[in-house]
C-alpha cells in the first residue's frame, strides 16, 4: 500500500534526534571558534572536543543499533535514483559521524597535543607526533566538516520533500513520536 | 496520520518555496558564525597574516617568534607551589621540560642583535599525564592592553603612514611602558642571563578550592652583563645560539621560577600594567636546561608552547591575551606543520 511503512525503533529515532541537535551544533561550534580571538574561543573549543567524542560514541552506538534493526524499506514507487540517493547519503552520514571525531582525535594527536576532555580526563594519542599527518587531518576535517554540513541541507530538503510534497510516510518514519516502532502501522 | 494523498500543485509550490527558505537560512546562519558576513571581525587568520613580513622567507616557521633553539631539562618543584596550585607539577619532585629560547621577529633569519625583545617557550610534563605549557618574553610588560590593540600596532608598525606609529601611540598610551624599558633596559649576551616573564595573568586553585589570581617569572641563576648592542652586532647573527649551546655544553644552566599573587583590585586583565612590586612571591621550584638541540632536528620544532595548555589547578584569569594567543598559536602552528616541506629536517631519521 503506498504511502504505509513501519517505523525506525524508539532507539534509533531518539538517537537520530539527539546526534543531529549535536552535530549541527558542532558545525556552529567549529566555525565560530576558529573565527574568534575572543575568550569565547577557549570555552567553544572546550565544547568542541568532549562533544566531538560523544559523538563519535553514539554513532558507535547507532551503528551497532542499525545493523541489529535495519531500516524500514523506502516507499516502492520511489523512484530508483533517490532511493540510491537516500541510502548513499545514510552511508556517508555513518562514515562521517565517526569519521570527523577519529580525524578530530587523530589531528591533535599527531600535533602532540594534550587531549584533554574535561576535568582533567585525557584521551590517549592515537597516532605519532608528525607535521605531515598533522596537515592531512587538518584539511581532512575541515574539508569533511563542510561536506558534511551540505549533506544535512541535502538530507534536510529532501526529508521535508518527503514530508510536506510526497507524504509517504518518509518522514514519520523517524519522526514520529510515538511509541511503539518498527512494527507495521495498523491503520 | 499517514497522509498518502499529495497535496494539490498549488501548494506544492508555496512548499517548495519553503523548503528553499529553510535550507538558504540555515546556510546562511553558518556562513555567518563562521564570520563571512563580519569583515570586521578579529580572526586568527588576520592576526597571523599581519604577523608576516612582506618578503621574508617564513615557510614552515612559526609565525611570530620564528628564530629559536630547542632545550630540555629538568623542573625540580620544591612544594612550595602546592599553596597555591593542586597541579602536580607543584608537588616536591622532578619532571621534564622540554623549551625553546626564541627572538620576537617573525624573520627566521633575523640577526640576534637586532631583536629587542626575547622569548622562552616551555613544557612540563607530570606523571598524571598533564602538561603546563608556557611563551614568556624578558620585558616586564607587554607593549598592549588588548589583542586588537595588539593587532592595530602590528598594522601601524607595517604601515606607510609615517605617522601610523605616532596615532598608534596617541590611542594607547599604555605603550609608553613597555617603549620605556625598550630604550633604556640593558642588553645581555646570553640567553642564561635573561629573566623570562608570563606577564598574563592565570588562576591558581589551591586544594582547598581557594582561588589565587597570580603571574610567574623564570629568574636567571646567572648574573646579567649588559652589553653594549654595538658589541653584540660584532659578535655575528647568531651569537645567542651559539652562546648558549657553548654555555650548556659547559654547565647545565638554571632559573627560579618565581610566582607572583596578586592583591584584590591588581590589575589582571591587562599584561601592560606592572603590579606593584611589594607583592608577596613564592619561589616554587628551579628549571634546569640540560642540553641544546638545533630547532630543524629539534624536539621543539613541531611543539605549539600555547600559553593555554595547562593542568588542572591553573585556569585563565580575565586576561583576554591567553585564549587570543592560542588560537593564533593554533593558527600559525597549522600553517607550519602544511609547510614542513619548505623547513625539512636535516638529518633523516631525526626524532619527530
Ligand atoms: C562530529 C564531530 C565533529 C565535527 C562536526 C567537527 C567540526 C569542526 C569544524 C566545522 C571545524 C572548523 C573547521 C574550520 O573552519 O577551520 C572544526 C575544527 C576543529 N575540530 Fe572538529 N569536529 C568534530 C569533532 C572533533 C573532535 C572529536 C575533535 C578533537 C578531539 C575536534 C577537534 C577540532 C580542532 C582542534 C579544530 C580546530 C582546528 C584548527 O584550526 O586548528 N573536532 N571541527
Ligand atoms: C544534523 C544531522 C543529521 C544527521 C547526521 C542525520 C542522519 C540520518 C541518518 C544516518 C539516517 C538514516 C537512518 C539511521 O540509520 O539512523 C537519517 C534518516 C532520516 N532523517 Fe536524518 N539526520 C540529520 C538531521 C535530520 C533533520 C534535521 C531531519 C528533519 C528535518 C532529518 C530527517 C530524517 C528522516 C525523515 C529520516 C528517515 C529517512 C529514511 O527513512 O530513509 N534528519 N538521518
Ligand atoms: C595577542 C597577542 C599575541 C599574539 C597574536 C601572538 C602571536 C604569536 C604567534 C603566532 C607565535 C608563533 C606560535 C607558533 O607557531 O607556535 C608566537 C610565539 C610566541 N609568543 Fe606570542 N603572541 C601574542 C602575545 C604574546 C605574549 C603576551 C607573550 C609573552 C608573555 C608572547 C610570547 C611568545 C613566545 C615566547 C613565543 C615563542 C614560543 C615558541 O618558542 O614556540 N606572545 N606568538
Amino acid at each position: 500500500m503506498n504511502g504505509v511503512r513501519t517505523r525506525f525503533t524508539v532507539p534509533q529515532r531518539l538517537l537520530h534526534w539527539l546526534m543531529a541537535i549535536c552535530i549541527l551544533a558542532m558545525l556552529f561550534i567549529g566555525v565560530g571558534m576558529v573565527s574568534t580571538v575572543m575568550p569565547k574561543y577557549l570555552t567553544l573549543v572546550s565544547i568542541h572536543k568532549p562533544l566531538g567524542i560523544a559523538i563519535l560514541v553514539l554513532a558507535l552506538i547507532r551503528l551497532a543499533v542499525r545493523l541489529r534493526y535495519g531500516a524500514p524499506s523506502l516507499p516502492v514507487d520511489l523512484p530508483a535514483p533517490m532511493k540510491l540517493a537516500a541510502h548513499l547519503s545514510h552511508y556517508s552520514f555513518y562514515a562521517l559521524m565517526i569519521g570527523i571525531p577519529l580525524i578530530g582525535w587523530g589531528m591533535l594527536s599527531a600535533a602532540a597535543y594534550p587531549i584533554l576532555l574535561f576535568g582533567g580526563v585525557h584521551l590517549p594519542a592515537i597516532l605519532p607526533q608528525s607535521d605531515s599527518l598533522h596537515a592531512l587531518l587538518w584539511n581532512a576535517h575541515f574539508y569533511l566538516a563542510f561536506a558534511f554540513f551540505a549533506l544535512i541541507l541535502l538530507h534536510v530538503a529532501a526529508a521535508l520533500f518527503h514530508a510536506l510534497i510526497r507524504r509517504d510516510g518518509v518522514f514519520e518514519a523517524m519522526a514520529s513520536v510515538s511509541g511503539h516502532g518498527g512494527v507495521a502501522p495498523s491503520e | 496520520m499517514l497522509q498518502p494523498h499529495q497535496p494539490p500543485a498549488r501548494y506544492a509550490l508555496g512548499f517548495l518555496v519553503l523548503i528553499a527558505i529553510v535550507v538558504g537560512a540555515s546556510a546562511a546562519a553558518f556562513a555567518y558564525t563562521a564570520g563571512w558576513f563580519s569583515p570586521q571581525r578579529l580572526t586568527p587568520d588576520k592576526i597571523v597574516d599581519a604577523l608576516t613580513p612582506p618578503g621574508v622567507d617564513v615557510l614552515g616557521h612559526r609565525r611570530n617568534h620564528a628564530k629559536g633553539i630547542c632545550f630540555t631539562g629538568v623542573f625540580e618543584a620544591n612544594g612550595a607551589g602546592s599553596a597555591l596550585s593542586k597541579a602536580q607539577v607543584f608537588t616536591r619532585g622532578q619532571y621534564p621540560a622540554l623549551g625553546r629560547f626564541n627572538l620576537a621577529t617573525p624573520n627566521p633569519n633575523a640577526a640576534d642583535a637586532t631583536v629587542r625583545v626575547r622569548g622562552f617557550g616551555l613544557r612540563i610534563s607530570t606523571p598524571d599525564g598533564q602538561q603546563w605549557r608556557m611563551a614568556m618574553i624578558d620585558p616586564p610588560v607587554f607593549p598592549v592592553s588588548t589583542p586588537q590593540a595588539f593587532y592595530d600596532l602590528l598594522l601601524a608598525s607595517g604601515s606607510k603612514d609615517p605617522d601610523a606609529m605616532k596615532t598608534f601611540a596617541g590611542a594607547h598610551p599604555e605603550i609608553a611602558a613597555f617603549g620605556g624599558w625598550a630604550k633604556t633596559a640593558p642588553w645581555t649576551g646570553s640567553y642564561a642571563e635573561e629573566r623570562f616573564n608570563s606577564l598574563d595573568s592565570f588562576i591558581f586553585t589551591d586544594g582547598s578550592g581557594a582561588e589565587h589570581a597570580v603571574r610567574w617569572s623564570l629568574v636567571p641563576a646567572a648574573q646579567p652583563v649588559p652589553v653594549a648592542t654595538a658589541d653584540l652586532a660584532k659578535r655575528g647573527p647568531d651569537f645567542l645560539e651559539q652562546e648558549i649551546t657553548d654555555r650548556v655544553h659547559t654547565a647545565p644552566q638554571h632559573w627560579t621560577m618565581v610566582v607572583t599573587v596578586a592583591n584584590p583590585g591588581d590589575p589582571t586583565a591587562d599584561p601592560s600594567k606592572a603590579w606593584p612590586e611589594d607583592r608577596r612571591t613564592v619561589d616554587v621550584g628551579t628549571l634546569t636546561v640540560q642540553q641544546i638541540e638545533a630547532e630543524p632536528d629539534g624536539p621543539c620544532r613541531d611543539i605549539n608552547f600555547d600559553p593555554t595548555v595547562l593542568p588542572a589547578g591553573i585556569r585563565t584569569s580575565d586576561d583576554p591575551f591567553p585564549a587570543a594567543r592560542s588560537s593564533a598559536y593554533a593558527k600559525s602552528y597549522d600553517r607550519r606543520t602544511a609547510e614542513a616541506k619548505d623547513y625539512p629536517r636535516t638529518t633523516t631519521g631525526a626524532k619527530p
